[in-house]
């Protein structure tokens, strides 16, 4: 069952990072994937969302691996949304 | 009056200091530190500020990698804001820069170092040594993310000292106590609860940053919307030099993301549609190196001229190809993850498309070096606004003048940060009992709140900001004339005026990003009034304020800083407060202006 909007807004505040960068990849994802999220995948980002934006960054970057796998299914489909290569 | 009755929960600290980037809390942790109580209010969490966005570093002549003087320091900044900084104002923040590094390093900011263990200092763009002459290296640095380090020691700090936090709370306004006019309080959305709260302080410290996101193109976050400055021109005040506004050269065409100054540094070079080096023609010594202004003003001469490149020839290239995978890697780390994912090129084989990007407000929130808020009341130029304080970028000392040096905005928000401690624990004894407001004080800010939550207009509050943004790309851009400021202001009046009309979706007050960004709309659009109508007053070219058809600066008659308030209706007042060309001590001399070369 997907989130209801509601709770989403929460998500939508805590994409605003201290650089525009961030802003627009972490931004840029919800706006693809909020609608189908589920309770399970909500958790997930609200917790990747706690991580400093250093640590994001290299993670996206790809300079670094986040150290749980469902961030990692997140973070790969940020880059791949950015034009990375899979 | 409000439509609806609210109910507002009141919190009673010595100081409350909005805003938690590098000013809000280095000021909030050295209120704690002297035993004042003290509250920080800020709408995202402290280590997401945009400080974080700082990577360069922070000026201070330490002179740990070979001569140093913070007088040359002084000189350096003087120089570099062209003649507009308060030389009083530079003094201090250059001689009380040491002394604040040092404290940071106490703190634990991991700063780099060199083998002997010192903090290892790197060269930056207008830093010099024995006044124009050497190299000096005085940007000290934590690798490239000092601007975090920064934010995670000093919020560390703050909660060692029991400074309280009240974390993702939207300031909507300040409150005066209305029987004396006091400045006594903010009132601020609990955005997780929904709640209202007033913070009440013996000071209000407003650290809320710049409002780059008045503009289209910018280096800024979403976050940077200028809400100090916003709630200032509400309560009447004036804002100082809002017309000086720097640009980077090399933001990425359309997202706005910012390639380093160093690209250029490692051997990048621009070229116009023609493949032409045009830097050449314009800075023959210095060339790509010339320093922002130099730089953004002939990008947008190559544009005007038709020499932009791509659909709309709006833009110009930056090359990096010849210098070769290898070099990029080791010397310009991300930046061909930031070309290949914010201009979808490749680095190694195509150039970056860039353009000049809004990147610092020079001007903001009048202060003297204490940090207190100023006004010009009759002949007094430097009247102090009682219980008010500014600092940071939202803030105007004037230590940057008409162009601010690189490393030295991080500078800037430590040396003041401390400065509104160090003041307030003169002034504030603690725990000193507050006066209860009376009853009606809350109803302007109040409905002010409620007039906007129910704003039900046509207009969406994303369609009215762009308008905004796009109006002060084109009208208070890198060049500026009389016709193009004279039309810029009657288009900004228009969107100001069209604020009237703006319509809020969701009434609810949790997590209601369509409410706050409405807030910092009108924020923002304050200060885009104040700085197109700025300019357009200003007939002289000084630092970041270019005027084609007033090249020179004019130092006989604007040698001085604007004060401008904007009312309900949009319109602008304008003033004047001399530049203080004294220095404070006689340790340092004043500088006389002459004209600034590279």
């Amino acid at each position: 069952m997907p989130v209801p909007p509601a709770r989403l807004k929460r998500l939508q505040w805590r994409c605003r990072r201290g650089t525009r960068e961030l802003d627009a990849l972490l931004g840029g994802w919800l706006q693809d994937h909020g609608a189908s999220m589920d309770e399970a995948h909500f958790a997930t980002f609200d917790a990747l969302l706690e991580r400093q934006d250093p640590e994001l960054w290299d993670w996206l970057m790809g300079n670094a691996e986040p150290p749980r796998a469902d961030w990692r299914e997140i973070v790969d489909e940020i880059r791949l949304r950015a034009g990375f290569a899979p | 009056m409000p439509r609806e009755s609210y109910k507002v929960e009141t919190h009673q600290y010595d100081v409350v200091v909005v805003g938690a980037g590098g000013a809000g809390l280095r000021a909030t942790m050295g209120l704690a530190a002297k035993g004042l109580s003290a509250a920080c209010v800020t709408k995202v969490f402290p280590t997401r500020s945009h400080t974080v966005a700082a990577q360069g570093g922070v000026a201070a002549a330490l002179g740990n990698m070979g001569e140093d003087d913070w007088r040359y320091h002084f000189y350096d900044t003087v120089k570099g804001g062209d003649w507009l900084g308060d030389q009083d104002a530079v003094e201090y923040m250059c001689r009380e820069a040491i002394p604040a590094i040092i404290e940071l390093e106490h703190f634990g900011v991991p700063f780099s170092r060199t083998p002997d263990g010192k903090i290892y200092q790197r060269p930056f763009g207008g830093m010099t040594t024995r006044y124009g002459e050497g190299t000096a290296q005085r940007t000290c640095a934590a690798a490239d993310r000092t601007g975090h380090a920064i934010l995670h020691t000093l919020y560390t700090q703050a909660l060692k000292h029991d400074a309280k936090f009240f974390v993702e709370y939207f300031a909507t306004d300040l409150v005066k106590d209305p029987r004396d006019g006091r400045i006594t309080g903010v009132l601020a959305i609990d955005l997780n609860e929904g709640t209202l709260h007033l913070f009440q302080g013996h000071a209000i410290v407003l650290a809320t940053g710049g409002y780059g996101r008045a503009y289209f193109s910018c280096t800024s976050a979403h976050t940077c919307t200028g809400d100090g400055g916003g709630m200032v021109l509400r309560a009447g005040l004036a804002l100082q030099d809002l017309e000086f506004v720097q640009f980077h050269p090399t933001g990425i065409y359309g997202s706005g993301c910012l390639i380093t100054e160093g690209s250029r540094g490692e051997g990048g070079f621009l070229t116009n549609s023609k493949g032409e080096r045009f830097m050449e023609r314009y800075a023959p010594n210095a060339k790509d190196l010339a320093s922002r202004d130099v730089v953004s003003r002939a990008i947008t001469m190559e544009i005007r001229e038709g020499r932009g490149v791509g659909e709309h020839a709006d833009h110009v290239h930056l090359n990096l190809a010849h210098l070769g995978a290898d070099v990029l890697k080791e010397r310009l780390p991300g930046i061909s993850e930031t070309a290949r994912i914010f201009a979808g090129v490749d680095v190694t084989r195509e150039p970056i498309p860039v353009l000049p990007t809004v990147h610092y407000n020079m001007g903001g929130i009048p202060t003297n070096h204490h940090g207190e808020v100023v006004q010009k009341v009759g002949d007094d130029p430097d009247v102090v606004v009682p219980g008010l304080y500014a600092i940071g970028e939202a803030a105007c000392v004037s230590v940057h003048g008409a162009n601010r040096l690189g490393s030295n905005s991080l500078l800037d928000l430590v040396v003041f940060g401390r400065a509104v401690a160090n003041r307030c624990a003169e002034v504030i004894k603690p725990d000193t009992p507050h006066h209860d407001l009376p009853s009606d004080a809350l109803d302007p800010a109040l409905a002010y709140l409620d007039r906007l939550r129910h704003a039900n207009g046509g207009t969406p509050t994303a369609e009215l900001r762009t308008r905004m943004q796009k109006t002060m790309q084109a009208d208070a851009a890198v060049f500026r004339t009389a016709d193009s400021l004279r039309q810029g202001c009657a288009k900004i009046d228009e969107v100001f005026a069209g604020f009237e009309d703006i319509r809020v979706s969701d009434r609810s007050l949790i997590w209601n990003s369509d409410l706050v960004e409405t807030f910092e709309l009108a924020n923002l659009l304050g200060q885009a009034v104040g700085t197109m109508h700025s300019a357009e007053q200003r007939p002289e070219s000084r630092g970041a304020h270019a005027r084609e058809d007033f090249p020179e600066r004019d130092d006989a008659h604007w040698m001085k800083h604007t004060l401008v308030t904007v009312d309900d209706e949009g319109r602008c007042a304008f003033d004047y407060r001399p530049v203080h060309s004294n220095t404070m001590t006689d340790e340092v001399k004043s500088i006389p202006p002459k004209k600034r070369v590279y």
